[in-house]
């Protein structure tokens, strides 16, 4: 292990392997990674690998649409596939309050270049042949909106990186940061300590603890989340990532390359660091998958799982850099959707590092926006 | 026959060469593999490979078997249709 380093990144989940590559990409050297288990196994491991820009904001709406451009080259930018495909996002809808707000939504991401509109249910059972659309009234469709696989996608930055010099160490966590007059001396880990004057807290589920050590608060929480996962079904059944925000935030899609259906609801427990698998979860997101996709019933489930949303009070990430110590910053709290905005994020945290400022809005994240009592709308939140 | 032809995890259609270059490109973390190749992660959840992979593991690393960490199984250990576990919700509701 390194003695010392230029930056060091706490978090070795998609987040901070972005931000690393990117900050290597943009030229910067003596960069280190620090992950205390293994690549990906915080949240980014137990995602539901859905991607969209179906927001109901400008600034998600303009970060998003700039991630599904990186996602689309990703393979060849990273050199490794990582099954980026736009398969669609479909929002059913239930009753004209629900079909009001998401024609506004439309109009907002149309303005921004999202080819996303309001659909008929009998569109809709066309995208996805096995619905049930009794009580659906319409539906908000985006086809560039899609998925990928978030264990191709974390090797695929880990390796990109790894080439650009990047070091990684893996089950080494950072137990402390050494900070006097407001600069960063080093971070101590289990396994030693690393000399930098840079941290970049990517650690989501876990950055309030490292925060904590430097007596900063900003309020990111734990919650248990659920996922689901069914045996194989006929491919093509359910290419889109379904969502019904009248089955409790249902969202759920057919892998492409496995076959198999995942997602989960908004069952949600917490905060806690407990990720137990719930069989009021299991008995739950059956229940509203058979709702949705009738035909369902007849498949088997074969596995559950938890994982981390790291939540903020507007359902928005924490992001920048932060005031009271110097070139400390943080990127953390992505509640539902950290793995869809990894590629943008990677960027702007590079531009924001290197330049001082972004092409895209990132200021929307402001670390100090809870403390200053300026949330932004809530996120539109699903799972 | 040849590694390449040598399948490992029935369930997911995993061969024992894809198993080997991972190791040999120095992932060893048999929660990696698993990631990586989704052994372990078909119907039968494992049953079948998982046994198989942590032998070519401590093969190829020289570790001994009794050190490779087993990966942690999820519920439900047995498939179950979906109708079945609704139903148990219908009757609540
Ligand atoms: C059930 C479920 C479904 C989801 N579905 C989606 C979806 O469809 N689309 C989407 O975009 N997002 C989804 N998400 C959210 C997504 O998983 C996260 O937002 C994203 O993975 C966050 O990435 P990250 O790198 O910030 O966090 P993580 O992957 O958690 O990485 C943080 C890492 O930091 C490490 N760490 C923490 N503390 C320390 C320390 N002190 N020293 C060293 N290392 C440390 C952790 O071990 C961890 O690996 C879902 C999440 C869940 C739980
Ligand atoms: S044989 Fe590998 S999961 Fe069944």
């Amino acid at each position: 292990m390194k003695s010392e380093a230029k930056t060091v990144i706490i978090g070795g989940g998609i987040i901070g392997l972005a931000i690393a590559y990117n900050l290597a990409k943009m030229g910067e050297e003596d960069i280190v990674v620090l992950e205390k288990g293994y690549l990906g196994n915080g949240s980014t491991f137990r995602c539901g690998s859905g991607i969209r820009q179906q927001f109901g904001d400008e600034a998600n709406i303009q970060m998003m649409k700039r991630s599904v451009e990186l996602w689309s080259g990703l393979k060849e930018e990273l050199g490794m596939d990582v099954e980026f495909r736009q398969t669609g996002y479909l929002f059913l809808l239930y009753d004209e309050e629900e079909l009001e707000s998401f024609k506004k939504n439309v109009a907002l991401q149309n303005k921004f270049g999202v080819p996303s509109r309001i659909i008929s249910p009998e569109d809709a059972k066309e995208l996805v042949p096995p619905l049930n659309t009794e009580g659906i009234i319409g539906a908000a469709w985006n086809h560039t909106d899609g998925k990928a696989n978030p264990f191709k996608a974390v090797f695929a930055y880990a390796n990109a990186a790894k080439k650009l010099g990047v070091e990684i160490y893996e089950y080494t966590k950072a137990e402390d940061i050494k900070v006097e007059n407001s600069e960063i001396k080093s971070v101590i880990t289990d396994k030693g300590e690393i000399k930098t004057r840079r941290v970049i807290n990517a650690a989501n589920a876990w950055a309030k603890l490292l925060n904590a050590k430097l007596g900063i608060d900003i309020p990111i929480e734990p919650y248990k989340h659920q996922s689901v996962k069914t045996e194989p079904i006929k491919p093509g059944q359910i290419e889109p990532m379904v969502i019904s925000f009248k089955h409790d935030g249902v969202y759920l899609t057919q892998e492409a390359e496995q076959g198999g259906i995942i997602g989960g609801y908004g069952l949600k427990y917490g905060p806690t660091y407990d990720i137990t698998p719930t069989y009021e979860f299991l008995r739950g997101v059956s229940y509203r998958f058979t709702q949705i996709i009738p035909s369902l019933k007849y498949v088997n489930v074969i596995r559950i799982w938890g994982g981390y949303y790291a939540e903020t009070p507007d359902g928005n990430a924490a992001i920048g850099k932060i005031n009271e110590i110097n070139e400390y910053y943080i990127a953390a709290g992505f509640s539902g959707h950290g793995f869809m905005l990894a590629p943008v994020v990677g960027e702007m945290m590079a531009e924001l590092i290197v330049n001082g400022k972004t092409k895209k809005p990132l200021w929307f994240y402001d670390p100090y926006r809870f403390e200053r009592g300026e949330l932004r709308g809530k996120a539109i939140q699903m799972g | 026959m040849s590694e390449k032809d040598i399948i490992i995890c029935r369930c997911n259609d995993v061969t024992q060469k894809e198993i080997e270059d991972l190791i040999d490109q120095g992932i060893t973390d048999i929660e990696e593999i698993k990631r990586l190749t989704r052994i372990g992660m078909g119907p039968c959840q494992g049953r079948t490979c998982i046994p198989l992979v942590m032998r070519i593991i401590a093969r190829k690393t020289g570790k001994k078997i009794e050190e490779i960490p087993v990966p942690a199984t999820r519920v439900p250990t047995r498939p179950v249709p979906m109708g079945v576990l609704a139903g148990a919700m219908n009757n609540e509701e």
